[in-house]
C-alpha cells in the first residue's frame, strides 16, 4: 500500500512543473471535443514526419546538412523518430475505448504520454528551427520545409494540450509469463542502448542539444504516464535478466562503433561513472561527505603507473603484470582511505568534508613535489608519469587492434570491454552490500547515528568500512585510467576543473543522478561528461553554467534524476509526515498522557 | 482506585537473586550542573523497576550513562558481572537495550528494517560474505528477518512491516522502538517514557506487553510520568530528585513516603500541565 502511494507522490514531483499550465489547459480544453486534440496531434506529427524528408535550409553551413530533399539527416532524424513515436502512442487512443492489448503503453493515462512526446518533438524541432535562423543570420535561411516542421510540431503540442486529462491510478500489471518479461526487459534495454548510442555519437553540438531536449521531455512523458514505474517493477522482478541485458547492451555498444572516435568518449564516461559509483557508497549509502574523492583515483593511477615499467617512474625497473598492479593500486588506495578516515571519521558533522577537501589538495601537491627538487624524485613532479605502456592481460595486448566476432576492436575498444567488466563488478558489489546487514547499518547511521549506536552499530567502524571500500573502488578505476591515458599528472586530480573527473563533478554526478542509486550516478556521470564534451563553445563559461544547473536542480528535484525510494520520501514527504505525526500526537495526547492524573493519584494515596 | 498487584516475575529469575545490573555512584556533570549525583541502582533478573521523579531530575541522563551515550563523570556500571565500557554499541552487545524519550526510529526505513538494524549486533556477516552470499550469509539473513517478523507480531505491528517508520501512528512508533530494542536479545530493557503520547487503551496494552517481556526473562527499567501506569506495573520504584536518589522501595512504600509527596507537590504551580506536555 505504502509503496504505491509513495510512487504516486514521486509522480507529483515530476508533474509539478506542468501544474501551472493545467488551469489554462482545462479552460482551453473544456469546450473542445477530445477528438479535436487527437486530430491535431495526428496532423501535426504526420506533417512533422513528412517535413523531415524536405530540406530545412538552403545552405550547407548548418551542421548535419539539412539541404537534402528526399531523405532526413542530422537533427531531422530526431524529429522523424519523435514524430513516429508520437503517432504510435496516439494510435491506440484513436480507437474508441482504447485498442485492446495496448493499455500498458500509458498505465496512468495517455494524455500525459502524448503531451510529453509532443513537447519533446516541439522542443527538439523548435530548437533546430531557431538555431538555423540564429546561426545563419535570419529567417531568410528558412525554406518551406523549415516552416512546415516548426508549425506542425507546434500544432501537435496544441493538440496535446487540448486533450482532456485522463490521469488515473494505474491498473495492476497483467500477469505475464516469465519468459515474456525477460524478453521485454531485453528489448527495452536494447532500445535504451540505441538511444544512448545516438547520444554518445552525436557529431555536433546542435545534434546533441536536440537529442537532450527530445530525450529529456520524452523521458518525462514516459515517467508521467507510468511507463517507467511499470518497467522498473519488471526489472526488480527480474534482476538477473536485467543485469545480463544491461551487460549485453553495454558490450554490444562497442560493436556498433565503426571507429574508435566515440569509444574513447565511452571509456572516459565509464571511468567517471565507476568512480562516481564508488563515491556513491561513501556519500549515498553511508552519508559521508567526501570532497577530495578524486585523489583516490589518483592514488590508484599513480601506484599502477609507478610499477608499470614507464621510464618516468623511479621504479622503472619494476615491471609488474597488470593484475599485480591492480592489486597494489587497490591496496594502496584502501590504505590511503583508512589513513584519512581513521582520525576524521570519529568526528561528526562538517569536519570530514573539510579534511577530505584538504586531502585532495595534499595529494595533488605532494605528487607535484616528489620531483627530485622539492622532495625526493618519485613521481616526476608536474610532468607526471608519461609513456605508461598499454595494458596486457593474459597475453591480450590492449594497445593493438583485435578482431572479435568479425569486428575490429581498436585500442579504446579493448579498454572499453575491460572497463565494462570493472563497472559491472562495482555495480555488483554496490548492490549486494547495499542490500545486506552492512547496507542497513549505513542507512541507520545516515538517519540517526546516535540511535544506530545504541542499537549496537559500531558507527566508526562502518563509516571507515564505507570509506575504505569507496577508496578501493576508485583506486581500481585509477589503475586502468593510467594505462588508458598513458600519462598521469597531478593536475588530472583537482577539486574542480572544467572537465571531469574531478571531485566537484564526481559529487555532482552522484547528487544530480540520485544518491544511493545505481543508475543515478551512471546517468549523472554520462551527462556531466557529455555536456562539456559535446558543447565545446561553453568552455570558458562551463563552471558558471554548471553551478546554475546545480542550483536549478536542487530547487526542482533535490532527490536527483533517479530518486532513491527512501530519499524521495525524505525530500517530499517531510512536511506532510511531520504534520500528520503532530496531529496524531495532539489527538492522542489529549486523552492520553495525563500526568496530572498520576499526581492526583499520588496525592490521594498519600492522604489515605 | 485500587492498585492491582504486579504480575509475579517469571520463575527462575526471582528478584532478590544476584542482580544483573549494578550501578554504583553514577555521576554526570555538565559543566557546573550535576545532572546525576552518585546514584546506585541494582536490578535483579526478571524485575521491573520504575524510575520516577520530577522533570529535570536526571532520569534520562541516568539512562544515557547506563547505555554509554554519556560517559559518566564518576561511578561504575556492572552488567552480568562485567564492567561496561561507556560505548553505546558495547553496551548493546553486552545485553542492555533501550528506547528513547523522544522517538528515535530510523524514520525513512521500513518497520521491518528498523527491527533488523536492532538485530545488528547479534549477526556477524562482514563485507566479503555480504558480497559472496554463501549459505552461511543467507541463513543469517533469513534468521534476522525471521526474528524481526516475530518481534513485530509480538508487539502487534505485523501489518506495518513494510511501512516506512515515519508513517506509523505515534503509539505504534513507540511500540516499534520496543521491538527494535528487543531485537538484540537484551537481558535488560530500558524504557524512557514508553507510554507518553499513548491513549489509555494503548497504555493498558503496553503494560501487558511489558509483563510479557518480563516473561521472556528480561529485566525492565521504566521511566514514566503516568503514575497509575507505573504504580500498577513495577515491582520496585526508585525516585530521583535533582540528580540524587530520594528513596526506593515497593510502590506502596514509595506512595506513602512524605519526601516523595513533598518533591512532587513542592514544585511550583503549573507543573502539572508542563509535565503533561513534557510527557509527550
Ligand atoms: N547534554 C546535556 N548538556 C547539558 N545539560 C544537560 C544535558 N542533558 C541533560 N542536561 C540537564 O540535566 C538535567 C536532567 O535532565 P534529564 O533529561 O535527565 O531529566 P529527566 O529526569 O529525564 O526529565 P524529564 O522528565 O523532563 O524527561 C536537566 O537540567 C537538563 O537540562
Ligand atoms: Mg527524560
Amino acid at each position: 500500500m505504502t509503496t504505491s502511494s509513495s510512487l504516486s507522490t514521486g509522480q507529483t514531483g515530476a508533474t509539478g512543473l506542468t501544474s501551472l499550465s493545467r488551469a489554462t489547459r482545462r479552460r482551453l480544453g473544456q469546450g473542445a471535443h477530445p477528438l479535436v486534440g487527437k486530430c491535431l496531434i495526428a496532423l501535426g506529427s504526420a506533417a512533422a514526419l513528412g517535413s523531415t524528408f524536405l530540406a530545412w535550409t538552403w545552405t550547407t553551413a548548418f551542421p548535419g546538412d539539412l539541404t537534402v530533399t528526399g531523405y532526413p539527416g542530422g537533427n531531422q532524424l530526431i524529429t522523424l523518430f519523435l514524430s513516429i513515436l508520437t503517432l504510435l502512442a496516439l494510435a491506440p487512443a484513436l480507437v474508441p475505448g482504447g485498442l485492446p492489448g495496448t493499455r500498458w503503453m500509458a498505465p496512468r493515462g495517455s494524455a500525459r504520454l502524448l503531451r510529453g512526446l509532443a513537447l519533446a518533438n516541439a522542443a527538439s524541432t523548435g530548437y533546430v528551427v531557431i538555431a538555423i535562423a540564429w546561426e545563419l543570420g535570419g529567417v531568410a535561411n528558412y525554406v518551406a520545409g523549415t516552416w512546415i516542421a516548426g508549425a506542425s510540431a507546434l500544432l501537435a503540442v496544441l493538440g496535446a494540450w487540448l486533450l482532456p486529462d485522463d490521469d488515473h491510478e494505474p491498473a495492476p500489471a497483467r500477469p505475464t509469463p516469465r519468459w515474456a518479461q525477460v524478453v521485454v526487459v531485453f528489448v527495452v534495454v536494447m532500445l535504451g542502448l540505441l538511444v544512448a548510442d545516438f547520444g554518445v555519437t552525436t557529431g555536433f553540438s546542435e545534434e546533441f542539444i536536440g537529442f537532450c531536449l527530445g530525450a529529456g521531455f520524452a523521458g518525462r512523458g514516459l515517467a508521467a504516464s507510468g511507463l517507467f514505474d511499470r518497467f522498473s517493477a519488471l526489472t526488480a522482478a527480474n534482476r538477473t535478466a536485467t543485469g545480463c541485458a544491461v551487460l549485453a547492451a553495454a558490450v554490444s555498444f562497442v560493436f556498433l562503433q565503426s571507429s574508435d572516435a566515440y569509444t574513447s568518449v565511452a571509456d572516459n564516461i565509464l571511468i567517471f561513472a565507476t568512480v562516481a559509483l564508488g563515491l556513491n557508497i561513501v556519500v549515498g549509502l553511508a552519508g559521508l561527505l567526501d570532497l577530495g574523492y578524486v585523489a583516490f583515483l589518483g592514488v590508484g593511477a599513480y601506484t599502477a603507473a609507478l610499477v608499470s615499467g614507464t621510464a618516468a617512474s623511479r621504479y622503472a625497473h619494476v615491471v609488474l603484470p597488470f593484475w599485480a598492479q591492480a592489486l597494489i593500486g587497490v591496496a594502496v588506495s584502501v590504505l590511503a582511505g583508512l589513513l584519512i578516515g581513521a582520525p576524521t571519521l570519529r568526528l561528526r558533522g562538517d569536519y570530514l568534508a573539510i579534511v577530505t577537501l584538504g586531502f585532495g589538495e595534499i595529494f595533488r601537491i605532494t605528487m607535484n613535489n616528489l620531483d627530485g627538487q622539492s622532495g625526493p624524485q618519485v613521481t616526476n613532479g608536474a610532468e607526471g608519469e608519461y609513456g605508461i605502456p598499454d595494458l596486457r592481460l593474459f597475453g591480450y595486448d590492449f594497445g593493438r587492434p583485435h578482431t572479435v566476432l568479425g569486428h575490429t576492436l581498436g585500442r579504446f575498444g579493448n579498454y572499453y570491454l575491460l572497463l565494462v567488466l570493472v563497472i559491472a563488478v562495482v555495480i555488483f558489489i554496490f548492490a549486494r552490500v547495499d542490500d545486506s546487514r552492512i547496507g542497513r547499518a549505513w542507512a541507520a547511521i545516515r538517519e540517526d547515528e546516535t540511535a544506530a549506536e545504541a542499537m549496537g552499530v559500531h558507527g566508526y567502524r562502518f563509516k571507515l568500512l564505507a570509506f575504505g571500500l569507496g577508496a578501493g573502488l576508485a583506486g581500481l578505476a585509477g589503475t586502468i585510467q593510467g594505462h588508458l591515458t598513458s600519462t598521469v599528472t597531478p593536475d588530472q586530480y583537482t577539486f574542480s576543473s572544467s572537465a571531469p573527473p574531478n571531485s566537484a563533478f564526481l559529487l555532482a554526478a552522484v547528487v544530480l543522478g540520485g544518491m544511493g542509486t545505481i543508475s543515478g550516478p551512471l546517468l549523472g556521470a554520462s551527462l556531466l561528461f557529455l555536456i562539456p564534451d559535446k558543447l565545446q563553445f561553453f568552455h570558458n563559461k562551463q563552471l558558471l553554467l554548471f553551478g546554475i544547473a546545480l542550483i536549478v536542480m536542487m530547487r526542482l528535484r533535490p532527490e536527483g534524476l533517479v530518486p532513491d525510494k527512501r530519499r524521495r520520501l525524505e525530500f517530499h514527504e517531510r512536511e506532510t509526515a511531520a504534520e500528520e505525526a503532530y496531529e496524531e500526537l495532539v489527538a492522542d495526547g489529549l486523552d492520553g498522557a495525563d500526568g496530572s492524573d498520576g499526581l492526583d493519584e499520588l496525592e490521594a494515596g498519600a492522604r489515605a | 482506585m485500587s492498585i492491582q498487584p504486579a504480575n509475579p516475575p517469571a520463575s527462575g529469575t526471582a528478584p532478590g537473586s544476584e542482580p544483573i545490573l549494578q550501578a554504583r555512584g553514577v555521576t554526570m556533570r555538565f559543566g557546573g550542573l550535576t545532572a546525576v549525583d552518585g546514584v546506585d541502582l541494582d536490578v535483579a533478573g526478571g524485575e521491573i523497576v520504575g524510575l520516577i521523579g520530577p522533570n529535570g531530575a536526571g532520569k534520562t541522563t541516568f539512562f544515557n550513562c547506563l547505555t554509554g551515550l554519556y560517559p559518566p563523570t564518576a561511578g561504575s556500571i556492572t552488567f552480568r558481572g562485567q564492567r561496561l565500557a561507556p560505548k553505546p554499541y558495547r553496551v548493546a552487545e553486552a545485553g542492555i537495550s533501550r528506547t528513547f524519550q523522544n522517538i528515535r526510529l530510523f524514520p525513512n526505513m521500513t518497520a521491518l528494517e528498523n527491527v533488523m538494524v536492532g538485530r545488528h549486533c547479534r549477526t556477524r556477516e562482514g563485507l566479503l560474505s555480504a558480497i559472496g552470499r554463501g549459505p552461511r550469509y543467507r541463513a543469517a539473513e533469513r534468521e534476522a528477518r525471521q526474528t524481526a517478523r516475530e518481534l513485530l507480531s509480538f508487539l502487534d505491528l505485523d501489518r506495518h512491516a513494510s511501512a516506512i517508520a515515519r508513517s506509523l501512528p505515534y503509539g505504534d512508533q513507540r511500540k516499534l522502538e520496543i521491538a527494535r530494542a528487543l531485537a538484540s536479545d537484551p537481558g535488560l530493557l530500558l524504557l524512557d517514557e514508553p507510554a507518553a503520547g499513548m491513549n489509555p487503551r494503548e497504555t493498558l496494552a503496553l503494560r501487558e506487553t511489558i509483563f510479557k517481556i518480563r516473561q521472556r526473562g528480561l529485566s525492565v527499567v521504566v521511566i514514566e510520568h503516568d503514575m497509575r501506569f507505573i504504580f500498577n506495573l513495577c515491582d520496585r520504584l526508585v525516585v530521583l530528585a535533582r540528580g540524587r536518589k530520594l528513596t526506593e522501595g515497593r510502590p506502596d512504600e514509595v506512595r506513602a513516603d512524605e519526601r516523595v509527596i513533598a518533591t512532587y507537590l513542592g514544585t511550583a504551580p503549573g507543573t502539572a500541565e508542563q509535565e503533561a506536555s513534557d510527557a509527550r
